[in-house]
């Protein structure tokens, strides 16, 4: 295989693995002694992929989605984002990281309650320091179907329409992986399925790698893989 | 700038989403108090200073026995200030044939230049504001000269080689000094005449006055000036050292009076932290936001600084205009009382320092809680619970405490009372601390055997633990800086009603002979005058202590200059009076009497710096007399009643030939009386202090206006302010409240519910106020005010109810909006 005029192992890896997670470890001291709630979890995800982690509650799933996105640290293993060892950056570092490349979608929405529709929408343009972030974000509520709600503050809609803010405001940065944490886990059925429509609308159009976590089979199903966890391992 | 343009772009947003409207309603209540305070003080102690300065007829007086340069005068003339001469001399003043040796006052245009100098045209009549001095060939006697040597308006009186119509008869004069060294009589003439009387020889003794008077920022540059290039000779007195009840009534006044601004910057303070807090934790989720969405933590940190900067300008540009507004609006109204026509124009300093003071206490309040803001984790965003990791203790209090300490340093100082001061803060925040965590714990065992509504407000307290300590201790100390005052006040106002009661001694009556001493109070009795006692009183000098010589001491001892080798009055009682002290040593009994023992007031015992126990020698009419100091006493001098800094136990002195003294009270319009009294006691020396007590009164009138208004006003704006800082819970209880009902609760045991939590918080945080403003006000009244201190028992009951009326107020007002509002709309929030 020497031989072969193909790129090296390494080449390879560093265009397709957008993410790679290498003998991830999380451990956090408890009244009874050291719990480790990842244990040993290896991952390469590559561009593009969809992947969907799912597990019983308290498996680990949204620890392990911490630490992929660098909003925390493993306390052994490394994680390489894009090639970037979020280990080895500090806690600045992975914030510059994280405004040009990740975006987030959370169970709960996380809107600001002061900021309206497309203000929120606006934040991680403004705060990456892009211009146009008015026309982007309007653009972008249009897409996800709120361009009649944009002056609304978060208060006035209801939670499906919460999520769809929380989706275009993940979306707006055309960011190059998506972490979602049971995005559709506080939705009735109806609107769940709607937000994950949506979900795999955006990301199709954007081809952006997507991790996510969810209790919901048919949102994993339509995954194009499915991690499995189960008392912080990977099975 | 980057992060200028996110932080004024959120803010914006967030105050048009009406979330920012209960934190800049506590700052700039805060910093209302603190300027409107500031103006206050600044503008009612200059009202004060002016009263005041009318006993020196000037706001400053130069004195030298030699002629006063010109340069003086044309340099207050250069820093526009007003100014004029008077020259006082000692002469024989004679009505034909009649003498009497009279204090020649001779002024020119302008005097005085504070207070006014009444005249009438008969002695002993009630004077009216004189227009003007004498012209030159006029003067104007007072009645005790007219009295001696007879005459009145019309007569013609020999002054050196003068001739000089009397065209008034003087009542009184701003200046004819608070303390009787001088018992002529007074005379005023006009500075022009002085040549022609010839009096002014080589070695004659004159004394040069020059009276200056102006804007006060003014005369303290001059005053300093003159302080650097007065001559040696040269005396400079300001109202510090004109009489001794208006300076202390001035003091103590202006001593309130710091206390109540550092009351405001302390219940500020207290505001500030309170909204900061409130900020943080509205903010925690945000923060974490901003910084899983990529935003560092310097970033985070500046944005927030920014913000609350933001808001402090316009909290300080808003609060600075309503203080000013409240307190002109307070000044005006009360402008009547106090009696002035002209209000001390505001200056800018207050304003500055009000900017200055709210600087810092948002700095050493508001930076701690932000800078743990920004260090809020990312993964919040996940995890709920976590908040952001403890600060180092050093960092969270150290710039608040750093700033509690240079203000009281600013207001007191006085390294030793700065050091009680701030032991006593401590000590009180951290039996506070204490009491808090006790509440918390004992809540957390009550919460079982109550019923709901107070089941929900008592778990509360313990639930919110951290929160609980935090306001107990917030409002123990704003409530107890309130009471603290409110205390001084009384003890303030309560002395200085006892000073000066109604019918205090108005008239002195000095050189008694022994033989008609029975007559004369007969007399005194007779017109229906209202007599004090009568003491004796022996000249003598002091001639060594402890057999060292007086006069190879150092001159001037803290005291005036040849104070110790000065002739001395002495007297002889076995009574110690109501207004007199033991501080030191004790007081003769029966047995003593007939030993040589002395007693010395406290100014005559620092200025020679003697001990009990020290021996004395003085030369009473060419006898040495050795006496041995058997008491220090502290004399209350501003009773009016005759007092002698130098006290003998009876049966030593009683040989020696001497007169006898006393004061008695005559209604007004008795002038003939004492015309009558004058006759038939022509030997005795009448002192009229009418005038001088009026002016006292109106110094201590002015005193009891200014720290009435200057409370009332921080009584005030510390409620407000306490009021204001209770909103900062509203959001925590907004979810709550909505949760509670959403459970069936109705909205009546929600309230009762949040009642119980704040008036149960507010009643023990006044208990604990009452305890320390009583030590505190113990502490300060001995030990600052120099009053005597008495306890009362109204502070108690204001504290506790008052606590819990006013916190149980404040979280009605906080959650009344979130209880009727539909608890849905609060739980989509
Ligand atoms: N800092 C921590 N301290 C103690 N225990 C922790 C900490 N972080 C996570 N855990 C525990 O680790 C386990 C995994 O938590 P995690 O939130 O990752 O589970 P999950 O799979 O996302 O569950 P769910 O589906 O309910 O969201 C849980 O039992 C949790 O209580
Ligand atoms: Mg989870």
């Amino acid at each position: 295989m020497n031989t072969n005029p193909k790129p090296s192992a390494q080449a390879l890896t560093s265009r397709n693995h957008v993410l790679q997670a290498e003998n991830l470890c999380k451990q956090v001291s408890s009244p009874e002694g050291a719990l480790t709630i990842v244990d040993q979890v290896s991952l390469e995800i590559l561009a593009g992929e969809s992947v969907a982690v799912t597990g019983p509650s308290g498996a680990g799933k949204s620890t392990l989605l911490a630490l992929l996105a660098g909003l925390d640290l493993p306390t052994r293993g490394r994680v390489l984002l894009e090639g970037q060892d979020l280990t080895r950056l500090d806690e600045d570092g992975r914030a510059r990281l994280r405004a040009q490349r990740v975006g987030f979608v959370f169970q709960s929405f996380h809107l600001i309650p002061a900021l309206t529709a497309l203000e929120n929408v606006m934040l991680p343009l403004e705060l990456a320091g892009r211009g146009d972030a008015r026309r982007a974000a309007a653009e972008t509520l249009r897409r996800v179907g709120l361009s009649e709600r944009t002056g609304h503050y978060p208060r006035q809609l209801s939670g499906g329409e919460q999520q769809r803010v929380a989706l275009a405001r993940a979306f707006v940065t055309q960011p190059a992986v998506l972490f979602a944490d049971e995005p559709t886990g506080n939705l009735d059925t109806v609107t769940g399925a709607r937000v994950g429509e949506l979900l795999f609308e955006l990301n199709a159009n954007a081809h952006t790698t997507l991790v996510l976590v969810t209790h919901d089979r048919e949102l994993a199903g339509r995954c194009a893989r499915v991690v499995r966890m189960d008392a912080g391992r990977v099975l | 700038m980057r992060a200028l343009r996110l932080a004024l772009r959120t803010l914006a947003r967030e105050w048009r989403s009406g979330e920012l409207g209960v934190l800049l309603l506590a700052l700039i209540v805060a910093v209302a108090a603190l300027t409107g305070v500031g103006f206050l003080v600044s503008r009612i102690s200059a009202a004060v200073a002016l009263q005041a300065s009318t006993v020196l007829a000037a706001d400053i007086r130069l004195g030298s026995p030699q002629p006063l340069s010109e340069a003086y005068f044309a340099e207050a003339e250069r820093r526009g200030l007003r100014s004029s001469h008077s020259t006082n001399l000692l002469s024989v003043v004679f009505n034909g044939d009649a003498g009497q040796l009279t204090n020649l006052a001779a002024v020119t245009a302008g005097y005085p230049l504070r207070g006014r100098v009444l005249v009438a045209g008969e002695p002993f009549a009630r004077g009216a504001p004189a227009r003007g001095i004498p012209a030159p060939g006029q003067v104007w006697p007072d009645s005790k000269l007219l009295a001696a040597i007879g005459g009145r308006v019309g007569s013609q009186l020999s002054i050196g080689t003068a001739s000089l119509t009397v065209t008034q008869v003087l009542i009184s004069r701003p200046d004819q000094s608070g303390t009787f060294a001088e018992l002529a009589p007074n005379l005023l003439m006009n500075a022009a005449d002085l040549p022609s009387t010839h009096l002014i020889q080589p070695g004659s003794r004159v004394s040069y006055g020059g009276l200056f008077a102006g804007e006060r920022t003014r005369i303290d540059d001059f005053k300093a000036w003159l302080t650097a290039h007065k001559g040696p000779g040269e005396r400079l007195r300001d109202i510090t050292e004109a009489s001794p009840q208006i300076r202390n009534a001035v003091q103590r006044a202006g001593r309130f009076l710091s206390l109540a601004s550092l009351v405001s910057v302390l219940l500020c303070a207290i505001a500030v932290a309170m909204a900061a807090r409130a900020y943080v934790r509205r903010h925690l989720d945000t923060v974490a936001l901003l910084k899983t969405l990529g935003a560092t933590r310097s970033f985070t940190l500046t944005v927030s600084v920014l913000q609350l900067l933001a808001l402090a300008l316009a909290a300080l540009v808003c609060g600075a205009a309503l203080g000013f507004l409240a307190q002109e609006w307070l000044l005006r109204t009360i402008r009547g009382l106090l009696a002035v026509t002209e209000l001390p124009a505001p200056s800018l300093t207050p304003l500055a320092i009000g900017f200055v003071t709210a600087i810092a206490v948002l700095a050493g309040f508001a930076l701690p809680p932000l800078l743990q803001l920004a260090r809020v984790p990312a993964l919040r965003v996940l995890r709920r619970d976590l908040g952001p990791p403890p600060l180092v203790v050093l960092l969270a209090f150290g710039p608040a405490v750093s700033v509690v300490l240079l203000l009281i340093y600013w207001v007191v100082p006085d390294a030793r009372l700065f050091g009680y001061f701030t032991a006593a803060l401590v000590v009180f925040v951290l039996a506070l601390t204490l009491a808090g965590l006790a509440i918390v714990a004992l809540a957390g065992r009550l919460r079982g055997r109550v019923g709901v509504a107070w089941r929900f407000g008592v778990a509360n307290l313990s639930r919110r633990r951290a929160e609980s300590v935090v306001q107990l201790v917030a409002f123990g100390t704003g409530i107890m800086a309130l009471l603290l005052l409110s205390i001084l006040r009384d003890d303030l106002n309560g002395d200085w009603q006892r000073t000066l009661p109604p019918n205090l001694p108005n008239y002195f009556f000095i050189n008694i002979p022994p033989a008609v001493r029975e007559d004369f109070v007969r007399f005194l009795a007779a017109q229906g005058a209202r007599t004090t006692r009568v003491l004796p009183m022996i000249r003598g000098r002091l001639t060594a202590i402890n057999a060292r010589p007086v006069e190879a001491l150092r001159p001037g001892h803290g005291g005036e200059e040849g104070f110790a080798t000065r002739e001395q009055n002495l007297t002889w009682t076995s009574e110690l009076g109501p207004d007199n002290r033991i501080i030191a040593g004790r007081w003769w009994t029966a047995e003593d009497f007939g030993k040589p023992l002395v007693s010395l007031a406290t100014e005559f015992q620092e200025a020679l710096g003697v001990e009990v126990g020290d021996r004395l020698t003085f030369d009473i009419a060419g006898e040495p007399l050795e006496a041995r100091v058997a008491s220090i006493r502290k004399v209350k001098w501003d009773t009016f009643q005759p007092n002698f800094f130098i006290v003998f136990a009876p049966g030593v002195l009683e040989g020696a030939a001497g007169t006898y003294l006393t004061s008695a009270y005559f209604a007004p319009g008795a002038a003939r009386s004492l015309a009558q009294l004058a006759r038939r006691f022509p030997s005795v020396s009448i002192f009229d202090i009418d005038e001088l007590l009026a002016q006292v009164r109106s110094v201590l009138d002015k005193a009891a206006l200014a720290v009435e208004s200057v409370f009332m006003f921080t009584l005030f704006a510390g409620l407000t302010v306490l009021l204001a800082a209770v909103q900062s819970s509203r959001d925590e209880r907004r979810y709550e409240s909505a949760m509670l009902r959403t459970l069936g609760a109705s909205r009546a045991t929600v309230v009762q519910g949040v009642l119980a939590e704040f008036a149960t918080l507010g009643s023990l945080a006044g208990l604990l106020a009452a305890v320390g403003a009583t030590v505190g006000a113990y502490f300060l009244t001995t030990h600052w005010l120099e009053l005597r201190y008495a306890p009362e028992l109204m502070p108690w009951a204001e504290g506790v109810v008052g606590g819990a009326l006013l916190v149980a107020a404040g979280g009605w007002l906080a959650t009344r909006s979130v209880v009727n509002q539909p608890p849905l709309s609060t739980l989509r929030a």
